[in-house]
């Protein structure tokens, strides 16, 4: 690459620094792809197994059976149809949600700013602050019973749904976005005729497809990574999420059957991140913490 | 873990108000206008406020009233600082803390290290930096459903790969999950597979914006590649250093799914309950919500200093 780093050119380009640089090389790009890719490798090959050869040891490398039929009998015994779409649901409502609300919210706080914004917004990032974890508690009490509707929630989607635009972390992205629009720009557009959401539309929203994108991955890929949240309020087997409803099967079948579910668990998220992968890395350091 | 962190400060740092438009107003009269335009912001705002109420900021405010609260066939009494003593006088108690404390040191060793460590090697490559990226954050993508199940089958001790590998080797087998000296290590290292990515990728950003010429210069005044890291690499990356080991220190103390799955959440002899856990077992396993309640209040003290810190490094990073 172009910038100097702590190995200078002229050691690299020395023929002992050369082979130096290539046997390291080697030896770091086998050892991570034995690191990280050999136990998804496993994940894959074990599926294959009949129950023999699973639990055999020493275990074998490529599988000696084939044994296809674990992942249409992951499907069924599991009912990995209903999950799999319980899961898509939520993640698309909760993505939904969340660029309807966050986007309106952080336009509104960058751009229209309302008596009160800076409040909110401060009350919102204080949320960032409190552990979650301490918050899981009495988030369940209120989604019993929703006060002034008096709902209980439990193993309806909105119990995914609204709590995930509570999200201040997007809020932020979005708002830091949005204010490095152009001010003359809406101006402009303000003077001729435009309503606020009419500008939202046709130039905040176009000029931010970066950070939606970001933000939308980030939105799907929650959901589909959430864990005790759908544990505790999903309980009905039909109404949960892939990585509950496979948890709570998961003792009483077969390890290679469970092993192919694992694997059809996996493949949505890895698919959206080989297709999006720049998009998601890039975004990690968009956050803020920058270089 | 490997979510990006943010810096509230920005946006919380004084902005001007827009001054009074200076454009033609239609009708009305300014104060018609402002309202107007209030309105209209408000309405924008008002979905994301409504959320935050219902599930935030309530529930922020029950968390300190239940603390203090007990709750009986619906009926809440003000009992004081009862729930903390009972939470105190539970044996599990320091031993949650002890786990805890454990956890947050190893996953420091390795979770914090190892991260760096392979930044700054990916960074010394001139090729395939962009597939090792790729299978650095290969697993953050998982579900951890399927990585920690994954690990439970490395981890088995008949079949389990990584004894085969020990075999191999010929060390001694271990029980893994199973041996109560082992069992936390074990967590560790599958939640530092699962979720290193991030942290490295943020490391990698960090370090490829240090000017080249430092090195330079330091080789000038004859500084070897452990003096180059030590006075170069590791002060010019000392606020992300910082700031994610704040991170990673607040988030590790508030581990559950790791070891919930992987031992379901007490382990061996409760070698591997956490805090978290045992919060998650006072509210919905004995339905003692005031007792959850005080402990997850004793879990925000002790990690509102991390956070406080942490706000005022990341302050610090945007001047």
């Amino acid at each position: 690459m172009s910038t100097r780093t702590l190995i200078s050119p002229a050691q690299l380009a020395r023929p002992r620094g050369r082979i130096l640089y290539w046997v390291v090389f080697a030896v770091v790009v086998g050892g991570f792809t034995l690191a990280f890719l050999g136990p998804l490798y496993w994940m894959v090959s074990s599926g294959f197994k009949d129950t023999q050869e699973v639990i055999q040891t020493p275990p074998t490398l490529v599988p000696g059976s084939f044994a296809p039929e674990n992942y249409s009998r992951a499907w069924e015994v599991m009912d990995l149809a209903t999950l799999l779409f319980n899961t898509l649901y939520y993640a698309l409502g909760a993505l939904a949600f969340q660029l309807v609300l966050d986007v309106a919210a952080a336009y509104s706080l960058s751009k229209l700013r309302p008596v009160l914004g800076k409040a909110v917004l401060g009350m919102m990032l204080a949320t960032l602050m409190i552990p979650a974890t301490v918050l899981v508690v009495p988030q369940y009490l209120t989604v019993l019973d929703v006060p002034i509707f008096e709902r209980n929630l439990l193993n309806s989607p909105w119990v995914i749904w609204l709590p995930s635009v509570t999200n201040a972390f997007n809020i932020f992205l979005l708002k830091r976005f949005f204010d490095s629009i152009p001010k003359e720009l809406l101006d402009a557009a303000s003077i001729d005729g435009a309503s606020p959401t009419r500008i939202l539309w046709s130039i905040v929203l176009p000029v931010s497809r970066p950070i939606l994108g970001v933000v939308s991955i980030f939105a799907v890929v929650g959901v589909w990574k959430d864990f005790l949240w759908p544990m505790l309020t999903l309980p009905d087997p039909t109404a949960q999420t892939l990585n509950v409803g496979i948890y709570s099967l998961s003792a009483g079948v077969p390890v290679n059957v469970l092993i192919a579910a694992l694997t059809i668990a996996s493949v949505p998220t890895l698919l959206l991140f080989l297709v999006f992968q720049r998009n998601i890395m890039g975004g990690l350091t968009a956050g803020g913490l920058k270089g | 873990m490997s979510a990006p962190s943010v810096t509230p400060s920005k946006a919380a740092s004084p902005r001007h108000s827009p001054p009074p438009a200076a454009e033609p107003v239609p009708g009305g009269g300014r104060f018609a206008k402002s309202l107007r335009r209030n309105l209209t912001a408000h309405g924008f705002l008002i979905g994301a406020v409504l959320c935050f109420a219902f599930f935030s900021w309530y529930p922020m405010v029950r968390e300190f009233l239940l603390a203090f609260q007990k709750t009986e066939s619906g009926q809440s009494t003000w009992v004081g600082f009862d729930n903390l003593v009972t939470v105190v006088n539970d044996p599990a108690f320091w031993q949650a803390w002890r786990n805890t404390l454990l956890f947050t040191v190893l996953a420091l060793v390795f979770g914090f290290a190892v991260p760096f460590l392979v930044a700054l090697v990916i960074n010394e490559f001139h090729h395939g930096q962009g597939y090792l990226r790729l299978l650095v954050y290969l697993p953050v993508m998982l579900p951890p459903v399927a990585s920690v199940l994954l690990f439970k089958y490395l981890y088995d001790p008949g079949y389990g790969l990584l004894n085969e590998l020990l075999r191999f080797l010929h060390l001694p087998e271990q029980q893994w999950l199973q041996d109560p000296d082992l069992s936390m290590l074990s967590v560790v290292i599958a939640s530092t597979w699962m979720n290193m990515g991030g942290a490295a990728l943020i490391y990698l950003a960090a370090l490829q914006s240090i000017p080249g010429e430092l090195y330079e210069a330091a080789e000038l005044d004859g500084a070897g590649l452990l003096r180059k890291i030590w006075h170069v690499t590791i002060p010019q990356t000392r606020l992300i250093l910082s700031l994610m080991l704040l991170m990673q220190i607040i988030a590790t103390m508030q581990v559950f799914v790791e070891p919930f799955l992987l031992t379901g959440g007490a382990g061996p002899e409760g070698s591997t309950t956490t805090v978290v856990h045992l919060i998650y077992q006072y509210a919905f396993n004995f339905n003692n919500y005031g007792a959850a309640a005080a402990l997850g209040l004793l879990l925000l003290v002790l990690l509102a200093g991390f956070s406080a810190a942490y706000v005022k490094l990341s302050r610090a990073e945007d001047e």
